[in-house]
């Protein structure tokens, strides 16, 4: 539906009469151009060929001039991805899938590293070296909950019943 | 760098990048830097981070190929990489708003594309890696000036301007009062840039003991811990006359602590867009008809936030992604004056084979950690 601001506002009595440009609280971080008045008109950059699957927002009609290319959806995460990229960002839809396909990706990325043979060092990848290093008793204590918590588990998971 | 997972990062190969668009670059990088931004994507707090990604948003490098649309840079250059993306054709850009580019992102409308910054920022690997693509090279990068030190050029990738930014957005007048909420790289140089605009008092307020006492000394202002308070809007209403502050800055975003019900909800189970703490607090503590300025990120959901006292108060908010084309003229004319003195903020070179211990000494505050530089095999 077509929604154009009318250019001659003569009609309109008393129309623009107060109007300040310098009251500009954008300023300076707006040089205001009064161009986005066009729409999506201006002349695009030359577009980067789109050879892998490039989500993108309903809320622009196309995939913008340039993209990143790290990544693309694959799998189960993909899946969801492609159904959140169905609605807006202006949707829960969007926003929530988005954030589960992420987690599902982790255990993807698990399997993925199994499946290539590699074994993912979690505690290295989460740094726990400099805890050592700089927050040694910080470290002793996290280590000293999670025992205390597999232990429990373990011991109510295997408890037989009377 | 690779992410893995939440709090799960570690050092792969992978392919070299390539020119995929006339107007790239690919760059061998020489530094890098972990961002307190980049806290959110390593928590998983950011929708649409994918596990394989490269972070890295703030980095500098030499030029080691460009496509031939490219005819401002020329191989062998040293230059600076803008944090944003920016085509510097779409409407926004041409107004200066090189943060909100509409030719970089085509996964979100709200913001431009960032390297490294989840594909809600346009899908980019970023530079926490030895070589990375740079679309758009003849817009944003700039040449690093003969004699400036790369550990201040780094620094003018990200947290200068947006620093800078946050003073500027506040619309500081002379004899201003300014409470800057946070004193990591960003608060730090944002205390430091509120003089540049004629504050008359500077304040800033975090928790994080050794921070204070670095922006105490850096910015020659005065800092306090909130933990000591019994409420840091009442501390600031006390310490203006009751009154509250001209200007207010968050500069933390969604990890902030200091309010039980937003940490739960924002950090621990994600039901709003991060810990809005600090931007509850700017509103709260400003004064009425005062100015907020955000630069703390947010997800891009909701948060709970004081909007019945915005109105009330009749306060401005202002808040974007800096626009850091637009400044970096000025601020590097800052720095090789010495007005500016961004190096001194850095107080870990690491190599970037250590990126997982790079992260979580940032991330927890080890060893009075303030600003963290990865420095990849080519560059030591």
């Amino acid at each position: 539906m077509e929604n154009k601001t009318p250019k001659d506002y003569s009609h309109i009595k008393g129309w623009g009469i107060d109007a300040d440009p310098k009251n500009d609280p954008t300023y300076p971080m707006k040089h205001r151009t009064d161009a986005e008045q066009e729409g999506y008109s201006w002349d695009r950059p030359t577009l980067q060929d789109v050879n892998i699957e490039v989500l993108h927002s309903i809320e622009r009609p196309n995939v913008t001039a340039v993209f990143g290319t790290s990544t693309p959806p694959s799998g189960l995460s993909g899946m969801i991805r492609r159904y959140a990229f169905k609605h807006s960002e202006n949707s829960y839809l969007h926003w929530l899938p988005l954030l589960m396909a992420d987690r599902v990706n982790v255990v993807e990325g698990v399997i993925d590293d199994f499946a290539k043979g590699t074994v993912p060092n979690i505690f290295a990848e989460k740094g726990w070296k400099a805890d050592w290093e700089h927050n040694r008793s910080g470290l002793i204590q996290k280590v000293g909950i999670m025992a205390l918590v597999a232990t429990a588990a373990v011991v109510l998971l295997t408890r037989k019943k009377d | 760098m690779n992410y893995r997972g939440p709090q799960r990062v570690r050092i792969d190969e992978k392919p070299e990048p390539k020119i995929l668009h006339p107007q790239d670059a690919i760059v061998r990088v020489t530094r890098s830097c972990i961002c307190g931004s980049d806290l959110h994507l390593y928590n998983g707090n950011v929708p649409d981070t994918r596990v394989g990604m490269t972070f890295g948003h703030e980095f500098i490098g030499e030029v080691i190929e460009i496509g031939e649309e490219v005819q401002k840079l020329k191989v062998g250059d040293m230059i600076i990489v803008p944090f944003n993306i920016a085509c510097g054709k779409c409407h926004f850009c041409k107004q200066g708003l090189f943060g909100n580019c509409h030719e970089s992102n085509s996964q979100a409308t709200a913001v431009g594309g960032i390297f490294g910054y989840s594909h809600t920022a346009g899908g980019y690997d970023g530079g926490q890696a030895e070589y990375v693509r740079v679309p758009y090279a003849d817009v944003g990068p700039t040449v690093i000036p003969p004699g400036m030190d790369p550990d201040d050029a780094v620094l003018l990738t990200d947290v200068v301007p947006t620093g800078y930014q946050a003073a500027e957005m506040g619309g500081i007048q002379k004899g201003d009062t300014v409470v800057i909420f946070g004193a990591g790289p960003i608060g730090i140089m944002a205390a430091r840039c509120s003089w540049l605009f004629g504050a008359g008092r500077v304040i800033v307020i975090d928790k994080v003991e050794y921070r204070l006492e670095f922006v105490r000394n850096y910015a020659n202002c005065e800092a306090y811990n909130y933990e000591e308070m019994d409420d840091p809007v009442v501390f600031v209403k006390k310490t203006t006359d009751w009154m509250g502050a001209d200007v207010v800055i968050d500069a933390v975003g969604a990890e902030a602590t200091g309010n039980v019900m937003q940490t739960i909800t924002g950090r621990k189970l994600l039901l709003q867009a991060g810990s809005a703490t600090a931007a509850h607090w700017a509103v709260n503590s400003v004064k009425k008809g005062g100015i907020v300025s955000i630069v703390g990120i947010y997800g891009p959901t909701d948060n709970l936030f004081p909007l019945g006292n915005v109105v009330n108060k009749g306060i401005t908010i202002r808040a974007n992604q800096a626009s850091v084309k637009r400044l970096l003229p000025r601020l590097i004319d800052h720095v090789q004056n010495g007005i500016l003195n961004p190096k001194a903020l850095i107080t870990h070179r690491i190599p970037l084979e250590d990126v997982a211990d790079a992260y979580h000494i940032f991330s927890e505050k080890l060893d009075n950690c303030i600003k963290p530089v990865l420095i990849p095999p080519s560059a030591r």
